[in-house]
């Protein structure tokens, strides 16, 4: 199965609560899947800066010291704010580039979870009520966001087997089904250069946009030729810096459910995901189409 | 009049409580208040009692359903009546996948649209839409009637067996082994009792009848063993 939510704010007074909301939907969504939990936060990029959202299994050894050490790798201030597992690094945006590069040489245990401007991604194994409470995701204001709750069928029950997963900068990508043809796509994908660190179908598929969109391509124009080359069972919802877009499958066996108010677009794998919602029953509620591409931006 | 508080009581409790109401009983109308897309609300009914789901449901609402009366004042998850026997299911919303799914009776009436698999094996049960359905629906749908007074999506009535498919608007592909077919003077009378049972605001000669061509390997007496 899989659940997943995805909250698009058009009222700006709603966004200190983008966190608790987006929260309150992806637990009732635990029993589509309680194998791992991950949201992607889109906040508001401050002018001039980027960041980084990393991951350690050995967190306090590993992020100890570790924006003093990337400062003077790239020659530029660095600030680090730990939340458990995670830390977010925040750095100036021309640097973005060396300071991945730097963060890979001198912390090969730290993973990133995300890059970009305002997305922050934060995901673990476990049940969505834990991992939202240990990232304290309920108290994160934002613009948009992505929450997934994984029962894992294609790839092992890991931290980097969790989504949301990275496509590019401030880009994510969730997914409830399973893909048949990743294996091949992966092979093809690596050749091609692209990075791809796990076994997992979804981050083929995410692997799969960020080279389309390197080549040239719109979000789009890559959603819309995934649904050409990817085969099998998908409803994906992807964040961009300003937005969100939601595609699925031909077959549209995997469910979605969207609402949308003068207020906010919201995305739920079931109504149930979207009954706190305010103003949810005078709401335009309806099912994405098959095979079809649906964004919405500020 | 009797309310039943989901929200407070449980889905469990609610099923058990419907599902003891006997042939004869005083209580024949029931509200079931906070829904919240809650699952398999109101299955497995059989007896002639009137059940209002105040809001939409999630997935199987009415499943199985027998003699009752389901009335969903909201739009319904997947599987909304699926293997329904008697009775009837009303839906003033929109219904997801595989509404009235193996239904082998009963009335299944969608004022919104139905989405993709509307249908898909059915075996009886009468399927009234106000409005549009999705792709793949009565696939190998073997009996009963299925009204759709909006569109049709692709591939409708793929392997169909002897189910009759009323379409009023546009079909954007048949399946495989459906045609169009003939509208003789039985079949506007049943969809005009159909049309009537469904509160549709459409005429029977607006429609178009879809059916098997019965050319598919399993109709050839030859491949039988």
């Amino acid at each position: 199965m899989c659940g997943i939510v995805g909250l698009f704010l058009k009222d700006k007074a709603l966004e200190p609560q983008l966190g608790s909301m987006l929260t309150d939907m992806l637990i009732t969504m635990t029993d589509r899947g309680p194998d791992s939990a991950g949201i992607a936060i889109y906040g508001a990029a401050q002018s001039g800066h980027s960041k980084l959202t990393v991951q350690s299994d050995a967190a306090a050894k590993d992020f100890d010291g570790l924006a003093d050490r990337l400062a003077s790798e790239i020659g530029a201030p660095v600030t680090l704010t730990r939340k458990d597992t995670h830390a977010v690094l925040d750095f100036p945006a021309d640097k973005a580039a060396e300071t991945r590069a730097a963060l890979e040489r001198i912390a090969p245990g730290v993973r990133v979870m995300s890059a970009g401007e305002s997305i922050e991604i934060y995901k673990e194994v476990g049940l969505p009520k834990d991992v939202a409470a240990r990232f304290d995701i309920s108290s994160m204001s934002g613009s948009h966001g992505i929450g997934h709750t994984r029962m894992a069928t294609e790839s092992a029950v890991t931290t980097m087997g969790a989504h949301p997963f990275n496509t590019g900068a401030d880009q994510c990508l969730v997914h409830n089904g399973s893909l048949s043809n990743h294996n091949s796509l992966r092979r093809k994908l690596l050749r091609e250069g692209v990075r791809i660190e796990t076994q997992n179908d979804t981050e083929v598929a995410a692997a799969y946009l960020t080279w389309k969109m390197r080549e040239g391509a719109t979000l789009g124009e890559a959603l819309e030729s995934s649904l050409v080359d990817l085969d099998g069972f998908f409803t994906f919802v992807v964040g961009t810096e300003d937005g969100f877009g939601v595609v699925r499958d031909p077959i549209a066996c995997k469910p979605a459910v969207m609402a949308e108010t003068d207020q906010y677009v919201a995305f739920g794998s079931e109504y149930r995901a979207l009954v706190n919602l305010p103003g949810i029953e005078e709401a335009r509620v309806w099912e994405p189409e098959p095979a079809t591409v649906y964004f919405w931006k500020h | 009049m009797q309310t039943f508080d989901l929200a407070a009581e449980g889905l469990r409790s609610l099923n058990a409580t419907l599902q003891a109401q006997a042939a004869e009983t005083n209580q024949t109308s029931w509200d079931v208040v906070n829904p919240r897309g809650s699952h398999a609300i109101a299955v497995g009914l059989d007896a002639p009692i009137e059940v209002h789901v105040k809001g939409s449901t999630g997935y199987y609402c009415a499943g199985m359903n027998k003699q009752a009366t389901v009335h969903v004042h909201g739009s319904a998850g997947p599987g909304v009546a699926e293997n329904m026997m008697s009775g009837t299911v009303i839906v003033e919303g929109d219904a997801s996948q595989y509404a009235g799914a193996t239904g082998n009776g009963g009335t299944l009436i969608i004022k919104g649209n139905a989405s993709s698999r509307c249908g898909i094996s059915m075996k009886g049960i009468d399927i009234i839409v106000h409005g549009n359905i999705g792709h793949m629906s009565a696939f190998m749908a073997q009996s009963g009637n299925l009204v759709v007074c909006g569109n049709a999506g692709d591939a409708l009535g793929d392997s169909l067996y002897e189910a009759r498919l009323f379409v009023r608007g546009s079909v954007k592909s048949l399946g495989a082994d459906c045609i169009e077919k003939e509208m003789r003077p039985e079949h506007l009378e049943i969809l005009a009792d159909l049309l009537e049972r469904g509160g549709c605001d459409a005429r029977p000669e607006e429609f178009k009848r879809y059916g098997s061509a019965r050319q598919l390997y399993n109709f050839k007496p030859d491949n039988a063993y």
